[in-house]
Formats: C-alpha cells, sequence, structure tokens
C-alpha cells in the first residue's frame, strides 16, 4: 500500500523536551567506542571552551528517535515498521550539543516519494534550545521495502 | 591538536581508523540509542527478513565515519555537519573478533570564506564500502 502523499508537510510537536544528561552523552560515546576526553570529561569539554561535555556528532539520533517514532508508528500513515531500512541519513549541527540542554524537537513530513516501487519517505527534525536558537537540523530518509 | 585551515590542501589524508564491532556493542549501541530492532541483535529475526546474520546498526557505523574526522579534529565541536547514504549491510559474526570496520578519510573541498572543510568518508567492511556519499563538515579555527 502507497504512503499517502498528503502526509507531506505535516509537522509533529513534541510537547516535553529532552533534557540531555552528562551520563547519556558518556553511555552513548561508550556505545559507539569513543574515549574523546571532551564526551567524558567536563574539564577538558570546558578547556575548549564548552559549558560542559559535549554530544558526539550522531547522538542527536537518540534525541529525536521517539520523536520520529510518533510518526513511524502514526496509524494514519499506514507504515509497515518490519519493512522500513535506514536509506540516509544527515545531520546540519547549527551548535554541537552538551550536557544539560532541553532540547524541543518538530518533526515534519519532508517528502513522500516511489523509488523503484518502494515508498521513500524523508522526515525532517528540527531541534532548538531552551532559548528557541536553533540547534541540529536532521534529515532521515526511510525506504519501505516492497512486500512480496 | 586541531589541525589549521591555512595548513590544509585538498586531498590530505586523515589519519585511517579501524574499529571492531562485536555483538556486545550493538546491543550497547541499542540501549544507548534507543533502537531496540532486533536485526541488530536477534539472528533469528535477522535471517527471517533475509539477512545473513545480524547487523550493525546504520547509525552505528555512521558514528565511526563521525569519528575518524572527531578524532582528527580533537574537538568534535567543529563538525557541523554529517551525513551518509547507507548502502551495504555490516554483518556482525557471533565470535570474539566481530565485524572489521576500515575507515579512511581524505580533504575533499576547503570553503576559504567559511573557513570549513569538506571531508569525505570511506567505511569498508569485508573489502566493500558500506557507505556511500559519507562526508562532514568541519570549522576550523
Amino acid at each position: 500500500m502507497a504512503l499517502d502523499p498528503s502526509f507531506v508537510g505535516r509537522a509533529y510537536p513534541l510537547g516535553e523536551p529532552y533534557a540531555v544528561g552528562i551520563e547519556k552523552i558518556r553511555e552513548f560515546a561508550t556505545a559507539i567506542g569513543d574515549d574523546n576526553p571532551m564526551y567524558h570529561d567536563r574539564a577538558a569539554a570546558r578547556a575548549a571552551g564548552h559549558p560542559d561535555v559535549v554530544a558526539p556528532p550522531t547522538f542527536a539520533v537518540a534525541v529525536i528517535a521517539a520523536a520520529q517514532d510518533v510518526v513511524l508508528f502514526d496509524p494514519a500513515l499506514g507504515l509497515d515498521f518490519s519493512r522500513v531500512v535506514h536509506g540516509d541519513q544527515r545531520f546540519v549541527h547549527h551548535r554541537p550539543i552538551h550536557a544539560g540542554d532541553e532540547l524541543s524537537r518538530t518533526i515534519v513530513v519532508d517528502a513522500v516519494r516511489v523509488l523503484a516501487g518502494n515508498d521513500v519517505l524523508t522526515l525532517r527534525t528540527e531541534v532548538v534550545d531552551a532559548d528557541e536558537c536553533p540547534v541540529c537540523t536532521t534529515y532521515s530518509t526511510l525506504v519501505v521495502r516492497r512486500s512480496g | 591538536m586541531t589541525p589549521a585551515f591555512e595548513d590544509l590542501t585538498v586531498g590530505d589524508a586523515l589519519p585511517p581508523l579501524t574499529v571492531h564491532l562485536s555483538r556486545a556493542q550493538l546491543v550497547r549501541y541499542a540501549g544507548a540509542s534507543g533502537d531496540f530492532n532486533p536485526i541488530h541483535w536477534n539472528p533469528r529475526v535477522a535471517r527471517e527478513v533475509g539477512l545473513p546474520d545480524v547487523i550493525a546498526h546504520g547509525m552505528l557505523t555512521m558514528a565511526c565515519a563521525g569519528r575518524i574526522v572527531t578524532d582528527w579534529t580533537g574537538n568534535p565541536g567543529l563538525v557541523s555537519g554529517l551525513e551518509t547514504r547507507f548502502t551495504r549491510p555490516v554483518v556482525v559474526a557471533d565470535d570474539d573478533a566481530g565485524a572489521e570496520l576500515e575507515l579512511t578519510a581524505v580533504v575533499g573541498a576547503l570553503d576559504q570564506a567559511a573557513r570549513t572543510a569538506r571531508i569525505d568518508i570511506t567505511a569498508k567492511f569485508a573489502g566493500q564500502t558500506v557507505l556511500g556519499k559519507a562526508r562532514a563538515v568541519v570549522t576550523l579555527p
């Protein structure tokens, strides 16, 4: 079943901001096998001008995961999650994410296309801080493999 | 030591990076990222959907692509962009060796006005590239 193109432009704001914790950044950095001191040690991060430990460039995926699930599991969209594969991913960082940030996310359906018979969905997430200043924009392209 | 923009030339290579991905690390990454898709930890489910075995999260491979850049800049906050296509799966066998990911990167372009460098990254598993058009943008002092 093709995805409904009327979803393009639909925005899903999320109420509660995501609170970035120092232990979550350390856990994520350890999970990617990265011992860069600026992910783990406040003093090292502050010596480089950061207010607290800094997050790895792909950490935003943990910030947006729940936001994306709201769309992916929206029954009105009718996505078969078991057939979804990640096609591509892009992060644009307006500033680094730090421990202590309170991040609000708005997720937008940027495009719904059909490529080689597969539904292709592009989601954009705008991440802003407590002062409404832009922090990160993410673009995720998800491919729904044709069944059968 | 963060490289200086003036010292860079298109084609310069970054220090290479080899990463070993184990089953245990996939479980750890699932927890840290919140991506619990069973194809990354359950061989039965992976085979049911046509994969040879459990595969690494694309985002974990992408994180390793980011790491070759942040190892070079020292300061991860200098990375203002990171993008890739996921072109081939990284199959992680259930043994002590796991999967070996070989990362290389070169300076692909320099923007004098913005003082940014585009870094072009290659990630190989079992001799084949697994990421397409993997690129970072770094803003240098």
